[in-house]
């Protein structure tokens, strides 16, 4: 089999690896919390970094004002199906199909997972500025606007007394190198098709 | 005008023989620590002690857990004596761990505690320790650090040669201080003499567990029987037992029982018994005895009456009790680690007697027996001893030892510490303690693998050594650095109650599984709610029940109705925390108990009786959150005759019916 075919082939299966891994954590430090609350998203399920986090940081959060930490979203509904779709869809294009195809799958799947980021945000931005108008404590920022609390992206940020920390986990990275993979294997199968 | 004479003559006498001893001679409370005292105990800011020191409170009847070195009070245990800031023996739950033969005891003292082994060395699982008054042996979880079981020791009287554990854990004895007819009975006390008893027992420990049974009794000579110490190594399967009283006078005892040169250290071969009662020996009587165990499922402890004990008459085992001669009224009774020496402090005798294992396997061997009391043999004094430390001090009370061959020994009289090898009995260094030393622990010293870094001795007396406070002033422990040839004084730090005994083990082997939470979902208490939608309020006749929850910062409900004077209510109140150290407190107006402090996840009662109409307010008492101040909540009391029913609500509605969200 052509290298390229392999690659392409190896690199949507590493996508699978989302099942097993965990795609994103969200850290929460704050003096009081010498061993920091943490929640890691699954494509399928939220879990405690440390058993009973989620509740803790609920607890937490209620002073502000903000919602519980659902058990579930539709997300992970969806997000097992479209993963499952693309890895399929991708070994099986570097079975049988064109190598362009292989830039095809590429580019939906980076469209897909931008929209999963969009995704994110919102939700992000929805848990940090939907506050309940009878939150115990409300805080004004310096022009006058009702803080929100949203947690980051991507990257460290300081929220009143917590710093929170949102990177990738195991899971993304799994799907990072398996769709750079995938990314190589257009250009060595235009390279092989060229010979 | 001679007689006056002549006791000016004694008293000085007496002065030179202390100086002579090398008692502190030279009063000095400053210049005793030496230049680098201060670094060796200094533990900063956020970092750890390198050790667990479990300080028994004697009379308190409470377990202070100290840090060292830096002799930092972490937390005190309530054990025998109950107490209110924990709730322990106020509460519903844990009111069955104080009840005795003798119906609800509040108080007792503890004396020794001891740290369960395995293979000799201490592991950490459980501390156990006495208690003198109510003859009681108590269980403590070093996961929880509290107290999970309490045993109750029947024929006996002054359970002081206790709590001692055997090298894995096998058994932890008690043995009667105090000779009483056995069983009780009424009789003349001058009849004392021939007709009373001394039960050893020896109490079985779980291995998995640590619960404990008290496996069997010896029917020993009415002697008193003061402590005692398991054999280890080459001795393991042995227990020894120091005595007083051999006179067995029952008067003016400070005179009438110190009469005879020599009392005994009785040895006790236990394996021989264990057999003889594996294969039916012995006999059942009957006994009233308390056995009390607390369930960390549902979180309340048990209280059975056992009604008989397994009896074993000396007689019938032959060759498995011997009695040591050992100079006057020893008190400590102590067995070096490598199981070989053991050593009798003689309270009243100006040398310690040393005995050898090997000699005294042999001396039976030999039949060096010079007579027998009661028909246990008395081995010959010259058979056993090894040899004496002459003259080494003043009172010598109890004895540690080092990895090295050394021994170190307290003086009551002399208040000293004297540090001598065991092999050419030779006294290496002593040192001036300030006052009146009793015990001295090293970090696992009733093991064979003693630590050798750090010794702490306990004192009676403080006069000047503290700030005053009124007639009574603090008791203190003081430790030492005995790493090298001379012992250095590090550091005085006062204690809860009398620091009768101490353990002390390395923190890494109890810090890692220190429990932090429960879990509410193994939450077995009959009245436990998992969340505020079971919580709720019902009455049985003139009992009211109340199902609360409390996290941070309200209770569920936090307005109830319908209570009227003359009810009892039940506040069974769970926290639904299940974060590290977020425990909640709550506490009721007019209650004739203590508050509650409920651990997360824990379930906890206390009952209240109200006597006079009102609305009154419940509170949090442990300051838990930054609305701390707001966890509050009031129950309406009605007079007896309204027929208001009972109703409860959390922010205007019943709580788990409004499902809105």
């Amino acid at each position: 089999m052509k290298k390229s075919r392999l690659l392409m082939m190896v690199g949507s299966f590493l996508l699978l690896g989302l099942f097993i891994f965990p795609l994103w954590n969200i850290t929460l430090e704050a003096p009081q919390y010498p061993i920091p609350l943490g929640m890691d998203i699954y494509i399928t399920k939220f879990q405690d970094t440390h058993e009973f986090d989620i509740k803790n940081i609920n607890l937490m959060n209620h002073y502000v004002g903000m919602q519980y930490i659902p058990d579930t979203i539709p997300e992970f509904k969806i997000f097992p199906i479209v993963i499952g779709v693309m890895a399929f869809l991708g070994m099986f294009i570097g079975f049988k199909a064109n190598y362009k195809w292989f830039l095809g799958w590429f580019v939906l799947m980076s469209i897909l997972g931008i929209a999963g980021m969009y995704d994110f945000y919102l939700w992000e931005y929805d848990y940090g500025h939907n506050l309940d108008p009878k939150a115990i404590m409300n805080f004004k920022n310096p022009d006058g606007s009702v803080m929100g609390f949203q947690p980051p992206l991507f990257g460290t940020k300081d929220i009143l007394n917590f710093t929170a920390h949102s990177y990738p986990l195991v899971g993304a990275y799994f799907m990072f190198v398996g769709m750079f993979m995938t990314f190589i294997a257009f250009f060595l199968g235009k390279k092989e098709a060229s010979n | 005008m001679k007689t006056i004479l002549k006791s000016i003559f004694s008293l000085t006498i007496a002065a030179a023989f202390l100086v002579s001893c090398g008692g502190p001679s030279k009063k000095s409370n400053k210049g005793a620590v030496s230049g680098n005292a201060a670094e060796k105990v200094y533990v900063a800011p956020g970092e750890h002690d390198s050790h667990y020191a479990f300080v028994s409170g004697g009379f308190s009847g409470q377990l202070a857990v100290y840090g060292l070195p830096s002799g930092r009070l972490f937390r005190v245990i309530p054990v025998f004596s109950q107490d209110p800031e924990k709730a322990y023996g106020y509460s519903e739950e844990t009111k069955p761990m104080l009840q005795t033969s003798h119906g609800f005891v509040p108080w007792g003292d503890s004396h020794h505690p001891d740290i369960s082994q395995t293979n000799g060395s201490v592991d950490g699982r459980w501390v156990f320790i006495n208690e003198n008054n109510t003859p009681r042996i108590a269980r403590i979880s070093l996961e929880t650090f509290e107290t999970e079981e309490i045993i109750e020791i029947p024929n006996s009287a002054g359970n002081h040669s206790s709590s001692f554990v055997t090298e894995n854990s096998e058994y932890v004895v008690a043995g009667t201080r105090f000779a009483v007819p056995f069983p009780q009975r009424d009789m003349s006390i001058s009849d004392m003499k021939g007709n009373f008893s001394g039960a050893l027992s020896f109490l079985s420990i779980d291995p998995d567990h640590g619960n404990m049974e008290i496996k069997f009794q010896i029917k020993m000579p009415g002697f008193n029987y003061d402590l005692s110490h398991p054999g280890r190594g080459k001795s393991h399967g042995w227990f020894f037992f120091s005595t007083y009283n051999t006179e067995e006078a029952n008067t003016l005892m400070e005179v009438n029982a110190s009469q005879n040169d020599k009392d005994f250290i009785a040895a006790i071969n236990w394996k021989k018994i264990e057999e003889y009662v594996n294969n039916g020996g012995g006999k059942k009587m009957p006994a009233k005895y308390a056995h009390n165990t607390w369930s960390d499922e549902t979180h309340t402890a048990t209280h059975v009456m056992q009604k008989e004990v397994l009896v074993v008459e000396p007689k019938d085992v032959p060759g498995a009790i011997y009695f040591l001669p050992t100079a006057k009224s020893p008190h400590g009774c102590d067995v070096d680690p490598t199981g070989e020496y053991i050593i009798g402090n003689g309270k009243l005798a100006a040398a310690m007697t040393v005995h050898s294992f090997t000699k005294m396997q042999k001396a039976i061997e030999d039949k060096a027996f010079d007579g027998e009391a009661y028909g246990i043999p008395i081995i010959k004094f010259d058979a056993v001893n090894y040899g004496t430390l002459d003259q080494p001090g003043l009172g010598p009370l109890h004895t540690e030892f080092d990895t090295r061959g050394n021994g170190y020994t307290t003086f009551f009289i002399s208040s000293e510490v004297v540090k001598w090898n065991i092999k050419d009995l030779k006294v290496i260094d002593r040192h001036p303690v300030y006052y009146s030393v009793g015990h001295l622990m090293i970090p696992g010293g009733n093991s064979r693998t003693p630590d050798d870094k750090y010794m702490v001795a306990m004192n009676k007396i403080t006069k000047d050594r503290y700030l005053p406070t009124g007639p009574e002033v603090c008791q203190s422990a003081q430790l030492f650095d005995i790493s090298g040839e001379k012992m250095e004084l590090l550091l005085d730090f006062p204690t809860i109650g009398e620091p009768h005994y101490a353990a002390g083990i390395a923190a890494e082997k109890i810090a890692p599984k220190s429990k932090k939470i429960y879990k509410l979902n193994e939450n077995k208490h009959h009245y436990a709610v998992t969340n505020e939608g079971e919580t709720n309020v019902v009455r049985k006749g003139n009992e009211v029940h109340i199902k609360m929850s409390m996290i941070r910062s309200h209770f569920s409900p936090d307005n109830i109705e319908g209570v009227k004077v003359g009810d009892k209510v039940f506040f069974h109140v769970t926290n639904l925390e299940q974060d590290y150290d977020v425990p909640h407190g709550i506490s009721m107006i007019g209650a004739n108990t203590s508050e509650l402090l409920i651990m997360p996840g824990r379930t906890a009662t206390f009952t209240w009786e109200p006597k006079q109409v009102g609305v009154w307010p419940f509170y949090c008492t442990d300051f838990c959150s930054a609305l701390h101040q707001e966890m509050q909540g009031y129950i309406r009391v009605s007079p007896k005759s309204s027929d208001i029913k009972i109703s409860y609500t959390l922010d205007g509605d019943v709580p788990g019916e409004d499902e809105e969200e």
